[in-house]
């Protein structure tokens, strides 16, 4: 840095400075918080630009978490009710169809870039080997719930199905409607990476605290990504779909809550 | 005062000697570039963080939060009175009105039911994705700053010269204490204990804690650290210390504003902005006070 005189010039240009830096504070006060909203919306370059970080903090957590588990707890910690959020009573012919008949005519789709692709009832899902564990739900929200959770782990089913070399995400759809659109109904959709997918605590649940699941919870099935946020555990499933990528899938940006302005990775 | 101004030389190449010997090369680039992050990702950080809360304006103490059994201390809600809608706080099951600012609040006429009203808010409008990338972001900028701030202080010698507690300092105290209640503020090379503790107290408990506690709300952190909830009492509870580590941090910026008022706007944002500091002139206190090799 070049050295520099204190003179009556540079006095000058430094108080012009300190002058429009402190308007230029002020004036964000003043004007409040929507100074930033036109610049925030999902595809502005500012938002763009800030979700990165959602993409460094994915392959940091990645290099830190590596494979290891998330904490589990004691039966002493289930202290209440799984606590539902979301939708929690599908209003959907079909589920409600499904339901009447207690999911006997329910099957789980396994397709996309497979080479055996499945239809599994819940009575095949419920006779593979199965893992319980008792872990804590954390909501976007904020609030967290402990609860003990059983089902199939998710690498078992990917593994008869046997995922092909490409595949990239693991694609979950679901029966209930959580929107509606011009173009019709959306039902629930999201993903995660075939890493999190073998993570020996992901789970296709079916169980909840000891009895099969609840509708309010998902049933029949629903999934377990324990190291992420509850938004990445979609409930309803219907078919499971593995993927090169999610850009013709919804909105593109991998999930329903996604495609509404949240963050692809939810380890955060 | 001579040596004040000689010690000076010893901080960086754009260290020029000034004519005029109270002024001084106080705040070296890398504490003012730092600052300057910190002060742009902590405004950023708290507007998000309120709009953060507001999907969930409940503190709970504990691992989880409770619905069957009551653990939470603090909440914001609305309800429906007689007179209206009002806007309430509750701090450990004590409700307090607090309509037009927390849980009920807007324009005239178009009031909303939001714990943290629009104005202290990123975005303005209910928006909890949005709030997470812009948090989240700036969490990444704050905790690079830091480190990026620690390694300078320890190498241009700002921690040790400048911010590393000494015996003379506890001395000082009662006096430091007294000269702030009066507004009585001395213009020097070193920062007095007061400033000391305030500027320690932010850099090495609160935003550390304030980094922990954000981490151990992270799922996948807690993979990693398991400890982590462990030793702060539960993801819950580490929610609730972010929230007051926040706080606390507010606080110390509205002390901190008020002080830059109290002792000269121009000359301490001058500091801060270009590094030079008028000092007060050595017969002010000179003679009385020893002055510190760096």
């Amino acid at each position: 840095m070049a050295k520099f005189e204190i003179g009556p010039k540079l006095q000058i240009s430094r108080r012009k400075f300190l002058t429009s830096a402190s308007l230029g504070v002020s004036g964000i006060m003043l004007s409040g918080c929507d100074a930033f909203d036109s610049q925030l919306g999902v595809g502005d370059g500012l938002r763009s630009f800030l979700e990165g970080a959602n993409g460094l903090t994915w392959r940091a957590q990645r290099l830190l978490a590596g494979d290891s588990l998330a904490p589990e707890f004691t039966e002493a910690d289930i202290r209440q009710p799984q606590r539902p959020n979301g939708v929690t009573a599908p209003d959907d012919d079909v589920y409600k169809g499904l339901l009447a008949n207690n999911f006997a005519d329910w099957r789980l789709e396994v397709s996309g870039l497979v080479e055996k692709p499945l239809s599994l009832t819940r009575e095949q899902l419920m006779n593979m080997p199965s893992r319980t564990q008792i872990t804590r739900h954390d909501c976007v929200e904020g609030w967290s719930c402990i609860a003990k959770w059983t089902g199939t782990p998710l690498s078992l089913v990917l593994d008869q199905a046997v995922v092909k070399p490409q595949a990239r995400y693991v694609m979950f759809h679901c029966l209930d409607t959580i929107d509606r659109s011009l173009s019709g109904d959306i039902k629930y959709y999201g993903s995660i990476d075939l890493f999190d997918a073998r993570h020996p605590q992901t789970i296709l649940a079916y169980g909840l605290n000891g009895k099969p699941l609840p509708v309010e919870n998902g049933a029949p099935l629903r999934v377990r990504v324990e190291r992420q946020i509850g938004y990445k555990m979609p409930k309803y499933l219907r078919k499971i779909e593995l993927v090169d990528g999610f850009a013709t899938i919804g909105g593109g940006r991998g999930g329903y809550w996604e495609d509404n302005g949240y963050d692809w990775y939810g380890g955060i | 005062m001579e040596s004040v101004v000689r010690s000076q030389s010893s901080v960086g190449p754009d260290t020029a000697a000034p004519k005029d010997a109270t002024l001084i090369y106080r705040q070296s680039r890398w504490t003012r570039l730092t600052h300057w992050l910190w002060a742009i990702s902590l405004f950023f950080m708290l507007l998000s963080g309120l709009q953060i809360f507001n999907a969930r304006p409940q503190l709970y103490i504990g691992k989880e939060s409770g619905f069957a059994y009551n653990n939470t201390i603090f909440a914001i809600g609305a309800e429906n009175t007689a007179n209206g809608p009002r806007g309430y706080t509750e701090i450990f099951g004590k409700r307090f009105d607090t309509t037009g600012v927390l849980g009920w609040s807007g324009p005239a006429g178009r009031e909303t039911s939001r714990a943290f009203p629009s104005w202290a808010t990123i975005p303005s409008y209910y928006d909890l994705g949005t709030a997470r990338v812009v948090h989240f972001f700036f969490a990444w900028i704050l905790t690079t700053t830091l480190v990026v701030w620690l390694v300078a202080s320890l190498i241009n010698g700002h921690l040790r010269r400048d911010l590393a507690p000494r015996i003379d300092d506890l001395r000082r105290l009662p006096r430091d204490i007294a000269d702030h209640a009066r507004l009585k503020f001395h213009h020097r090379r070193e920062y007095n204990t007061l400033q000391k503790m305030a500027y320690g107290g932010v850099m090495f408990v609160l935003l550390p804690l304030m980094i922990i506690t954000g981490l151990a709300m992270s799922p996948s952190m807690n993979a990693v650290l398991p400890f982590l909830n462990d030793l702060l009492g539960g993801r819950q509870t580490a929610r609730t210390i972010h929230f007051i580590v926040m706080l606390l941090l507010v606080a110390f910026f509205i002390i901190h504003i008020v002080m830059i008022f109290a002792a000269g706007p121009i000359n301490e944002l001058r500091s801060i902005i270009t590094g030079w500091y008028r000092t007060d002139p050595p017969a002010a206190h000179g003679s009385k006070t020893p002055q510190r090799s760096a």
